[in-house]
């Protein structure tokens, strides 16, 4: 798949995963209103927006966690909710929000789960599951801890096992409910680069809900903004991420500038200096 | 170690199941040849391979011996595999028929169902526990849900706590109001090995075959299920059916060994455990790991129920309270 796909044909993008017109919440209470997006593939698309705007509603209603009360989420044309469930966990993979594995599980027992969607009672463990877990560990650079406890490991390690654990599920499509969160700048900045190379070079569909907004400016194929339910804005970083979509959506003031290395947007808060400072 | 972990036809992959295997027909010949008289080895396998009626020791053998040992290794391999599913699948390192209240559920119908009814047929005995077990499991989930935070290990812990307590005092009330009937069931209620069950044998089994069969077969997903249930949506499973399976399972589990053997706590909170620190946390491994150390476990406890005080023997139930309460307490400290 070319990465450039999103910028040469922005009419229509190729996709196969879209949210038409989708509603969804908790009991009787609607989260997401009528939300549209068509997922362009082989891209990073980051939703953010501010807390309880409902992208990780719309994330877990595109995965089946939760059901849409309107509208539907096609996969390949389909609905994925009407999909049988193991049949949609071969095509999309999600590695949902503060993971927790049980005590003592080791590195490569997590990331065997992932071949879970391919086994069955007749057909249990196979060459092709080591083989995928094996990729999986390699790609997400956890096999050197492949023997140890999930639970001995960073923050950061252990998040990347759980990347492991959807790569080697081996589907086109991954969603990432808050990836980075309670992560380092600096390991939020590794796993971004895992999670751009694994949708640049293995050509696979990302979608990441974040919460850092300059790690989302920095790592976006496509951003998706969202407040109160609704989808406020989607774009290429470049038109998307400007200070007054930041005023709308966080009605955070910062000034948008283009970082001098890599020339994408940058968002610094705008604060007047102390009356006490300024004294001085 | 997982299955996945281990290279294919290694020695270690089947030298520890038949090792395992072997400790348990061990203990099992060991059980049987302890008692009032010490009867060898040597005569125990002759009874049960060329059993002669006119030899005094192979009549005690397989009338009396046998059921008891029998007795131990399907209640210990029952509560052992329903305790690791249930853990499995509410995340809940304390989760177990007896502490959530399920094994007092399923006596209490027994109780009452055997004080109502004289003739109380054996073959309705353990549906009738069966009943009970789910009542409470349903009662239990119920208060726990309702309580501020949702069903968290804690929440779950103390309301089966207090389904416990509330039933316990029942049990109690109708045994004062009612004593010769319960001078029968008085022993049973402590989870008693003791044979007076040999008529309910039959009728439990198919029910421990069910859900012996179901755990084996759930096992995979119960694995993937305990890395919680977003997780295991994503990964394709079915998580409404797989716990309905499980409840299934628990419940046929906990009924045949409370109609065999009554309420035996504790059980299925230490064998999982003990089981997870040797095979990790691959159910398809816990699972038929925890019926094989159930089943040994319960022998060699009730071995020590008889010989501890001999010739006074300790209801077997007791002493898995004795054993199994501290190592409640430590997982209290350590994992909760």
């Amino acid at each position: 798949m070319p990465t450039s796909a999103l910028r040469t044909s922005q009419v229509a993008p190729p996709s196969r995963l879209a949210a038409e017109d989708v509603s969804s919440g908790y009991g009787g209470k609607v989260i997401v209103r009528d939300v549209t997006l068509t997922v362009p593939d082989a891209a990073l698309t980051v939703l953010i927006g501010p807390n309880g705007c409902g992208k990780s509603t719309l994330l877990k209603t595109m995965a089946r966690v939760l059901p849409a009360s309107a509208g539907q989420v096609l996969l390949d044309g389909r609905p994925v909710h009407d999909t049988p469930t193991r049949n949609v966990a071969k095509r999309m993979a999600l590695l949902p929000q503060g993971p927790t594995a049980p005590e003592g599980l080791r590195v490569r027992e997590l990331v065997a789960q992932g071949r879970f969607p391919h086994q069955s009672l007749m057909r249990q463990w196979s060459r092709e599951d080591a083989r995928a877990v094996e990729a999986a560990m390699e790609a997400a650079d956890v096999a050197q801890f492949a023997g140890r406890p999930v639970s001995e490991l960073s923050g950061g390690q252990r998040q990347r096992c759980w990347v492991a654990m959807v790569l080697a599920q081996e589907t086109d499509i991954i969603l990432l409910d808050e990836p980075t969160t309670f992560l380092d700048l600096k390991v939020q900045v590794e796993l971004m680069k895992l999670l751009r190379r694994i949708a640049h070079e293995d050509g696979r569909t990302l979608v990441v809900v974040l919460h850092e907004l300059n790690v989302a400016a920095a790592f976006a194929d496509l951003l998706v903004m969202m407040k109160d339910g609704r989808l406020v804005s989607q774009g290429p970083v470049e038109t998307a991420f400007t200070a007054e979509a930041l005023a709308e959506v966080f009605g955070l003031e910062a000034s948008v500038v283009a970082d001098p290395v890599s020339g994408r947007p940058v968002c610094v808060p705008i604060v007047a200096p102390s009356l006490a400072v300024a004294a001085q | 170690m997982s299955v996945a972990a281990l290279p294919r036809g290694s020695l270690f992959a089947w030298a520890v199941p038949v090792a395992g295997v072997a400790a348990l027909l061990l203990a099992f010949g060991w059980h049987i040849s302890v008692g009032a008289k010490t009867i060898p080895l040597g005569t125990v396998m002759e009874a049960l391979v060329a059993y002669d009626a006119t030899n005094f020791d192979h009549v005690v053998i397989v009338d009396l011996r046998l059921p008891r040992a029998l007795f131990a290794v399907l209640v210990g391999a029952a509560l052992s595999v329903a305790g690791a599913l249930m853990q499995g699948v509410t995340r809940n390192p304390l989760a177990e028929p007896g502490i959530l209240g399920l094994l007092i559920g399923a006596s209490f119908a027994v109780v009452v169902f055997v004080g109502v009814f004289d003739l109380a047929p054996p073959a309705l005995i353990p549906l009738v526990a069966a009943i009970g077990a789910l009542a409470a499991a349903v009662t239990v989930w119920g208060i726990s849900t309702a309580a501020p935070g949702g069903a968290t290990p804690l929440t779950l812990v103390l309301a089966g706590a207090a389904i416990t307590a509330f039933l316990g005092a029942l049990i109690t009330a109708a045994n004062l109001l009612d004593e010769e009937t319960f001078e029968e069931l008085r022993v049973w209620l402590t989870g008693s090995l003791a044979g007076r069950r040999l008529d309910v044998l039959p009728w439990a089994l198919p029910w421990l075959a069910a859900g012996l069969v179901i755990a084996f077969g759930a096992a995979r997903q119960v694995t993937a299920l305990a890395m919680g249930e977003e997780t295991a949506v994503g990964l394709g499973m079915n998580v409404g059916r797989l716990k309905a399976l499980v409840l299934v399972s628990v419940i046929a589990l906990t009924a045949a060994s409370v109609a065999i053997a009554g309420p035996m706590g504790f059980v299925g909170l230490v064998v999982p455990h003990a089981v997870r620190l040797f095979v990790g946390q691959d159910y398809r491994l816990v699972v038929p790991w925890s019926a094989l150390a159930g089943a040994a476990y319960l022998l060699v406890v009730d071995i020590a129920a008889r010989m501890a005080l001999a010739p006074v023997e300790i209801s077997t139930g007791l002493v898995t309270a004795l054993l199994g309460a501290p190592i409640f307490v430590w997982l209290i400290r350590a994992r909760l």
